[in-house]
């Protein structure tokens, strides 16, 4: 019967098998947003004896299981590789439009290992691309949180800059390149705003929002208990609204990286980006691959972090 | 009229006393209009220092909304609020802020020396010395509610607001919540004024009792019967019928069994010490 328990348990064994193959644990946010450490020992506290007598009745050891279980979802992602190894090893679809796993996997390999005219090395341009989005990140989350407690803490704060924010939300990003072009010339100046921009909107909303949907009860007993207006806002009105900032922090960074991949396109001479220019000069789809697979990498790396 | 009850007053009451004692609040006239419907209408009030008022008032009308108007909450009131010292009000619902410990909670926008100190005893004073460093959240309902009585009166308040601060707990834990709150209160004696719904407790803990109805107070009763009180002293039934009377709850001659629904004759000349169940049906 083991095969049936599969189907009907995974709830309860997911985030366990999840921690053990090293894959994100989706409730990273959560605990953030979380003030008290007592409330992640609770959950925790709640999940392990629910999945405790499941094991037993099982009649298997439980390590073995959560490792297989988590061997169970990498048998898609496998089978895929290998038909596409299958696909494009055959010929069925040309290698240089579909080069297989195993040509990608080399050619992410010489990529690090040596430094190419046409592309430089592989971390190399990661490193590029990491701070150039670091840079626009840091930038636009700190203008965001300083533009969203003008807004949150006074209409007219609200009426000053709410508007203005709301029309840029409004605006298509990328759409902003060609003016960004004109603006701030080719080099790293629209790219850095243009991530900075993409990073502010999501997170300025958010923040705004939360600011604003503060627990009016508890602002209340902050009146009567006396406190200054810059004890309002350090201990009632700002961590009320951390939990919405931490949503609006998280979809910053995936406006962020898609930002960055576009702003790289234009005109970089350095990154990720640019070895994806070159690449589609040279026609070299592979190498485009192991691109597209850092930026992949690193997007989850973030997530994971954030 | 039972001896005991200092002749209360019935109908539309000027509640004010003499003027020779500095009041802990003197409110006149006061008004609040939500909508167009008026919620209080010019209401007059004077609370005595070290005074324990309780006020009743079936729902809506309008007993939160001069608590809050007190409590300096509630910006569209019209009329005199004179409150010389410092409020403090407990909330029925806690509203301790969460990301702080509870002895933070009790220390916040405390102006004295040694702010934590002074915060520690007071939770001490509750109770609450070996839960100083827990989370608001991991507290019992009537460890929260202790915890914002001792953020209340850490502050030496001159006047205590009570907004129905026992309805969310359970039946024990609010007997004990008002034996502790008499305590407090003869311990550090500020005027205190409490909103409920309930009866009993209005007359288990008040100095006096009032009736609000349509935007005014129209009862005042002195409870002149000596603390620890038993809810099933002669002179509390009868102050019981009258409060129940005053807020339409029974008709006059009817006795009140706190069976829904079921109301008996009172008969003459008998008084009978019909027993609460209530709060254990709860």
């Amino acid at each position: 019967m083991p095969e049936i328990n599969d189907v009907v348990v995974p709830v309860s064994a997911a985030p366990a098998a999840a921690a053990e193959s090293g894959a994100p644990v989706p409730d990273a946010a959560v605990r953030l947003a979380t003030p008290a450490p007592a409330t992640t020992a609770t959950l925790a506290a709640t999940a392990a004896p629910a999945a405790a007598p499941r094991r037993a009745a099982s009649g298997r050891p439980g390590p073995r299981r959560l490792v297989s279980r988590g061997w169970h979802r990498l048998i898609t992602p496998i089978a895929v590789a290998l038909l596409w190894q299958l696909v494009s090893s055959t010929e069925l679809i040309p290698a240089r439009k579909l080069p297989p796993p195993t040509t990608v996997w080399h050619t992410a390999v010489s990529l690090i290992t040596t430094e190419s005219p046409a592309y430089g090395t592989l971390q190399g341009a990661m490193l590029v691309s990491l701070q150039r989005m670091a840079i626009g990140f840091a930038f636009g989350t700190v203008a965001a949180i300083a533009l969203a407690i003008v807004a949150g803490l006074s209409r007219l704060g609200e009426n000053a800059v709410d508007p203005l924010l709301q029309i840029l939300r409004t605006l298509p990003l990328f759409g902003l390149i060609p003016v960004f072009i004109v603006w701030f010339g080719i080099g790293e100046l629209p790219k850095v705003i243009l991530i900075a921009l993409g990073a502010a909107i999501p997170l300025y909303l958010n923040t705004f929002a939360g600011i604003r949907s503060v627990d009016a009860r508890l602002v209340e007993a902050g009146q009567v208990l006396g406190l200054r207006r810059t004890e309002m806002i350090r201990h009632v009105i700002l961590p009320g609204a951390l939990p919405q900032a931490l949503v609006g922090l998280r979809q910053s960074l995936g406006v962020a990286w898609l930002a960055l991949v576009v702003a790289e396109q234009v005109n970089a001479n350095a990154g990720i980006g640019f070895i994806i220019s070159q690449a589609t000069q040279f026609l070299r789809n592979d190498v485009i691959l192991v691109a597209l697979l850092v930026y992949a990498a690193l997007g989850l790396l973030t997530d994971a972090i954030a | 009229m039972a001896p005991r009850l200092a002749a209360p007053v019935s109908g539309a009451v000027n509640d004010t006393v003499n003027d020779t004692v500095h009041p802990a609040a003197r409110v006149r006239g006061l008004t609040r209009e939500f909508g167009g419907r008026r919620v209080l209408d010019g209401l007059d009030l004077d609370i005595g220092p070290g005074e324990f008022v309780a006020m009743l008032g079936v729902s809506g009308t309008g007993k939160s909304t001069l608590l809050r108007a007190v409590a300096g909450l509630d910006r569209g009131v019209t009329g005199e609020i004179d409150v010389p010292g410092a409020v403090a009000v407990a909330f029925q619902e806690p509203r301790l802020l969460p990301w702080h410990r509870v002895l933070a909670n009790v220390a916040l926008g405390l102006r004295v020396p040694e702010p934590e100190t002074v915060a520690h005893r007071a939770l001490g004073e509750v109770g609450l010395t070996d839960r100083a460093q827990a989370w608001p959240l991991t507290l019992s309902g009537g460890e929260a509610q202790r915890a914002a009585l001792a953020r209340a009166l850490v502050r030496e308040p001159g006047l205590l607001l009570l907004d129905e601060p026992f309805s969310a707990l359970d039946a024990l834990t609010r007997i004990a919540m008002h034996r502790l709150v008499l305590r407090l209160w003869q311990r550090h004696r500020p005027a205190v004024l409490l909103v409920t719904h309930d009866v009993d407790e209005a007359l288990v803990l008040a100095d006096r009792v009032l009736v609000l109805a349509g935007g005014r107070i129209t009862f005042s009763g002195p409870v002149g019967i000596p603390r620890p009180r038993d809810r099933d002293d002669s002179g509390l039934i009868e102050l019981r019928h009258e409060l129940l009377r005053q807020l339409g709850v029974i008709k006059e001659g009817q006795l009140w069994t706190e069976r829904p629904g079921f109301r008996v004759p009172l008969p003459p000349g008998r008084a009978i010490g019909w027993r609460s169940r209530r709060h254990w049906l709860r």
